[in-house]
């Protein structure tokens, strides 16, 4: 059985991937899950400079949900190419390292920065809806998406991914434009903007009033978005949003997917990642699909 | 130390004040790893309610590879509302021991404080701590955990409604019977701790806090819990502990609250 899966040349063990900013840069999961079982794992977003992030309380539960804002704090790109890559690389999983930043400079740095260090890709985060600055601001905008996938693809040395915001009208506007701008490989979905408002302390439950929702509750939208930008662009897809089970990753991958990443249900299933290589693996066996590529757009 | 997830047997579940519940659970992994003052992650058997409940660990018994757990029942239809209905025999899905713990080596008098639901964890730590242990808990009105408290140093109660012990806070009660220590332990609530914080400052002494925040995945990942530290934090090198993995204990001096 072959569980293979290529995105821009690279070659990942199996489909499965984690999604950025659920999992740290690994260190803490480890604990519980061999990284080397992965497809690649996906860090948290860098910036040029350590970013403080928002104040707390960062995150709040919603049915089959929840939603965050923590702002994309991270240590800046020089103490993750010290401590980060060093760590991932004792591991025989694929490294892709999210990129974030507030200006189209902020992320040209970090993306010539890691030029010459031995990682495996690069996604670009222009769909954070946490920050005021960069983040979303880049990716609701089709014209934007496509200038910040050119500059980003003139400097980086790995293939690119442009991961992409749920929160516009037609998504396969934004997967276009990052494809016209170079783009290798699109990401999505990022979360879905949100609110919840506690009614006892009569305030806004997030300190930054919005955040980003994920888990289940995201999982029909992520899907429908995937098989429409799948269906829109020739380059590949990787899939995710509220994936907790092999099934969910199917279903992914059935839409258009060529790979997927679990997120939130890493927060409550620390092993959830290798359950659904695991899973992915028996669904193979049990319908008798010979390679895992053979499910990617298979439900037309 | 090794953090494990896994079902814990329920042994009992005790209401023991109006929303609060003491749970033993069996779980030899985890209660042979524990310190006092660490937490465990609990998980709802509610699929729409995704993210563990931190709990403080109230007491360890590794002969039996048993733990007790106080919690309070945060309101209708909440995970701490779901696990108060659970039985012996019930099985229970935890993770832990998470976070640092009290460090025990401090000799001398010392002062454990809680304030409401951050009386639970002083209990263990009262069994384990050597030295002169002078134990205050602060409650709202109605008393908890005080014959248990009793048996492992001197207590001293504070009451809001001045129903019992000293009418005020912890710290009201510590005036009114003229209590110094070398060293502080304390967990509570934040405008609570924070008073605690500028007293062993003003009088030179050690406090050992024990903070909550909102958390998601409780290993150190998410980033949600974090609080904001005096010197630059090793993991993001900014300013930001992670209550879940660099605490929840912090001196009081590192941390601005």
């Amino acid at each position: 059985m072959d569980t293979k899966v290529n995105l821009a040349g690279v070659e990942l063990k199996n489909p499965v991937m984690t999604a950025s900013g659920t999992f740290g840069s690994g260190e803490e999961y480890s604990e519980f899950v061999d990284l080397s079982r992965l497809g690649a794992v996906v860090t948290k977003g860098v910036a040029d400079v350590p970013w403080p992030g928002n104040p707390v309380p960062r995150i709040a539960e919603t049915k089959s949900g929840m939603m965050n804002a923590i702002g994309l704090q991270n240590p800046g790109i020089d103490m993750f190419c010290r401590r980060d890559i060093p760590f991932l690389k004792q591991f025989d999983t694929k490294i892709i390292v999210n990129v974030c930043g507030k200006t189209t400079e902020d992320y040209c740095k970090v993306v010539e920065r890691l030029a010459d260090e031995d990682v495996d890709m690069l996604e670009i985060n222009i769909s954070c809806p946490n920050v005021k600055e960069g983040g979303i601001a880049f990716g609701q905008n089709p014209k934007a998406v496509e200038e910040i996938t050119a500059e980003v693809k003139k400097r980086a040395k790995q293939p690119v991914i442009m991961k992409l915001s749920p929160n516009v009208t037609d998504i396969t506007e934004t997967a276009k434009a990052a494809e016209a701008g170079g783009a290798d490989v699109l990401s999505l979905i990022n979360t879905l903007t949100g609110m919840k408002i506690d009614i006892h302390r009569r305030a806004f439950a997030l300190a930054n009033k919005t955040g980003g929702l994920s888990g289940p509750a995201v999982k029909p939208v992520a899907v429908r978005m995937v098989y429409e930008v799948a269906n829109a662009v020739k380059i590949p897809v990787i899939g995710m949003g509220g994936i907790e089970t092999a099934e969910d990753a199917i279903e992914f991958l059935l839409a258009g997917a060529t790979a997927v990443s679990v997120g939130t249900a890493n927060f409550y299933n620390p092993s959830a990642t290798v359950e659904v290589a695991d899973g992915i693996e028996a669904y193979m066996k049990r319908y008798g699909f010979e390679h895992v590529s053979e499910l990617t757009g298979l439900v037309k | 130390m090794s953090k494990y997830k896994g079902q814990a047997a329920v042994l009992s579940q005790e209401q023991i004040a109006r929303d609060i519940y003491s749970l033993w659970i069996e779980l030899p992994r985890i209660a042979s790893e524990a310190a006092p003052g660490q937490f465990l992650s609990l998980y709802t058997r509610d699929g729409s309610k995704l993210l563990p409940r931190p709990i403080s660990i109230c007491e360890i018994d590794k002969l039996q590879g048993r733990l007790r757990l106080v919690y309070r029942v945060t309101g209708k239809e909440t995970g701490t509302e779901l696990f108060s209905r659970l039985e012996p025999g019930d099985s229970l899905e935890v993770m832990g021991p998470l976070g640092n713990g009290f460090p025990l080596e401090n000799p001398g008098r010392a002062f454990l404080i809680g304030g409401g639901i951050g009386i639970p964890p002083m209990l263990e730590l009262a069994k384990q701590l050597p030295g002169d242990r002078q134990i205050i808990a602060g409650y709202k009105d109605e008393l908890f955990l005080t014959e248990d408290l009793e048996r492992y140093g001197e207590l001293y109660v504070a009451t809001e409604d001045g129903s019992a012990g000293t009418r005020g806070n912890v710290l009201d009660a510590v005036r009114e019977h003229g209590l110094a220590a070398d060293v502080i332990y304390a967990c509570g609530p934040t405008p609570m701790l924070r008073a605690l914080k500028a007293y062993a400052e003003e009088h030179g002494i050690v406090c050992y806090i024990s903070l909550e925040e909102k958390m998601a995945c409780g290993i150190g990942a998410c980033l949600a819990c974090v609080c904001r530290s005096k010197e630059t934090d090793s993991h993001s090198n900014v300013h930001n502990k992670r209550v879940c993995k660099d605490g929840p204990v912090f001196l009081s001096t590192e941390v601005e609250i």
